[in-house]
C-alpha cells in the first residue's frame, strides 16, 4: 500500500490538540516542558472542560505556559501559584484550578505556598515539573538537585555536607492530610508519557470530587542547564534521578501508597 | 492475516531537531535530515516509511507536537 494512501483524514490516529496553540514552543529542543504541555491540553481535551479551566502559569522557563494553552489563564509571580489558585478556586469552586511549576518556583520560593495549598486541602491540582536546577535562569543549583549532580553552581556535583540535601516534595505533601491523590510521574519515554498522562487525568478528574489537593511531579529534563542532547538528558534522567525520585503512586483515594 | 499499516507527516516547521522521536521509534523508522528548516534545525523525517505500523510512539514523546500519525489495516 502507498504511503500516501494511508495519510487520509479516516486513518487520523493521533494529531497535536488545538488546545496546545500552534505558536511555536519557546522551549529548548528535546525539553520535558514541551511533552507536558501536550498532555495536560489532551486530557482537557478528553475531559471536555477547556471552558471551565482555569491554569496559573508560574515564573521560569514557563512563564510564557498561556502563550502556549488555548484556556483561560492566570500568571501567577514566583511560587506563589498555589495562593493565586486557591484565591481562583474559592471563587469558582466549580472550575478546574491547577498550578504548572518548576521546582525552583515550587519547591524553592514557593515552599510555603506549596505546602499550606497541599495541608488546606485545596480543590486543586499542582502540575510539578522537576528537572533539578532552575532552567530560565541558566543551570543553578536547586532544592531538588540530587547528590553529585552538576549545576551551574555546583561545577563538581552537589556535596550535600556543603550544600545540604536536596527535598523531595512529593513526598512530603503526599504525608499532609489535605492531599488526595499524589503521583511521581516522567516523560523520558512513550511509556512514561502514557503513564503521566494517566495521572494528570486522575488529578483533574478529583477536582469533582472536592475531597483535596491532587499533586503530580513530572521527574523531566533540562538539556541545555545540563549540558547534554536531548537523548543523553533522557539517558542520564532514567539513570540517577530516576533512583532518587521513584515514579509511580505515593497517595491514592487519600490513603498512602506503602512502597513497593 | 490483517496487518496494521502506519504513516507519519511531520511538521518540519515546527520541529527542533531533538531526535527524541528518532530513539523512540521501535521500528527506525525516523532520520535526521541533512537540509535544515529556517529556524536553522536538522529536521525528522521518515527515511524507513515503509516500516511504520503507527504505533504513535514518536508523537507521543516530541516536545513539539510535530507528528501526525495514521494507520490503517491492510489485507
Ligand atoms: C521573585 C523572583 N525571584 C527570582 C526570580 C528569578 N527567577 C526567574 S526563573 C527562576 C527559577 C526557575 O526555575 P524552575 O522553577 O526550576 O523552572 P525552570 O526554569 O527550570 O522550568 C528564578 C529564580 C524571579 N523572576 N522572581
Ligand atoms: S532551559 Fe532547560 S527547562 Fe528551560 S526550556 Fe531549556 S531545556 Fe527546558
Ligand atoms: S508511528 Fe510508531 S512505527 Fe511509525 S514512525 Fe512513529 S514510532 Fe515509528
Ligand atoms: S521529536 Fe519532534 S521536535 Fe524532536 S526531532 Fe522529532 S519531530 Fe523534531
Amino acid at each position: 500500500m502507498d504511503i500516501n494512501e494511508i495519510i487520509r483524514e479516516a486513518n487520523l490516529v493521533y494529531k497535536k490538540t488545538s488546545l496546545l496553540t500552534e505558536k511555536p514552543l519557546s522551549y529548548c529542543p528535546g525539553c520535558g516542558h514541551g511533552v507536558v504541555h501536550r498532555i495536560i491540553m489532551e486530557v482537557i481535551e478528553e475531559l471536555d472542560i477547556a471552558t471551565e479551566t482555569i491554569g496559573i502559569a508560574p515564573v521560569g522557563c514557563s512563564v510564557l505556559a498561556y502563550e502556549f494553552m488555548d484556556i483561560d489563564m492566570q500568571q501567577a509571580s514566583h511560587g506563589r501559584a498555589p495562593a493565586t489558585a486557591t484565591g481562583i478556586k474559592r471563587c469558582w469552586p466549580d472550575k478546574y484550578v491547577f498550578t504548572y511549576q518548576g521546582d525552583g518556583d515550587l519547591a524553592a520560593i514557593g515552599t510555603s505556598e506549596t505546602i499550606h495549598a497541599c495541608n488546606r486541602g485545596e480543590n486543586i491540582t499542582i502540575i510539578f515539573i522537576n528537572n533539578g536546577i532552575y532552567g530560565m535562569t541558566g543551570g543553578q543549583m536547586a532544592p531538588t538537585t540530587i547528590p553529585g549532580m552538576v549545576s551551574s553552581t555546583t561545577p563538581y556535583g552537589r556535596d550535600v555536607q556543603l550544600m545540604g540535601n536536596p527535598i523531595k516534595m512529593t513526598d512530603i505533601v503526599a504525608r499532609l492530610p489535605g492531599t488526595l491523590f499524589v503521583s511521581r510521574q516522567s516523560v523520558h519515554t512513550a511509556v512514561n508519557v502514557r503513564k503521566a498522562k494517566k495521572a494528570i487525568k486522575t488529578a483533574f478528574e478529583n477536582q469533582k470530587l472536592k475531597r483535596g489537593l491532587s499533586f503530580v511531579e513530572i521527574v523531566s529534563n533540562c538539556p541545555s542547564g545540563w549540558r547534554m542532547t536531548p537523548i543523553q538528558a533522557n539517558k542520564w534522567l532514567e539513570e540517577n534521578m530516576i533512583p532518587f525520585y521513584p515514579l509511580g503512586d505515593l497517595k491514592v483515594d487519600g490513603n498512602l501508597v506503602s512502597p513497593k | 492475516m490483517a496487518k496494521v499499516k502506519g504513516a507519519i507527516v511531520i511538521d518540519i516547521e515546527r520541529c527542533k531537531g531533538c531526535e527524541l522521536c528518532v530513539v523512540a521509534c521501535p521500528v527506525n523508522v525516523i532520520s535526521m535530515e541533512k537540509k535544515v528548516n529556517t529556524k536553522g534545525y536538522h529536521f525528522a523525517y521518515p527515511e524507513n516509511h515503509e516500516a511504520c505500523t503507527g504505533c504513535m510512539n514518536c508523537a507521543i514523546v516530541c516536545p513539539d507536537g510535530c507528528i501526525t500519525v495514521y494507520r490503517t489495516k491492510v489485507e
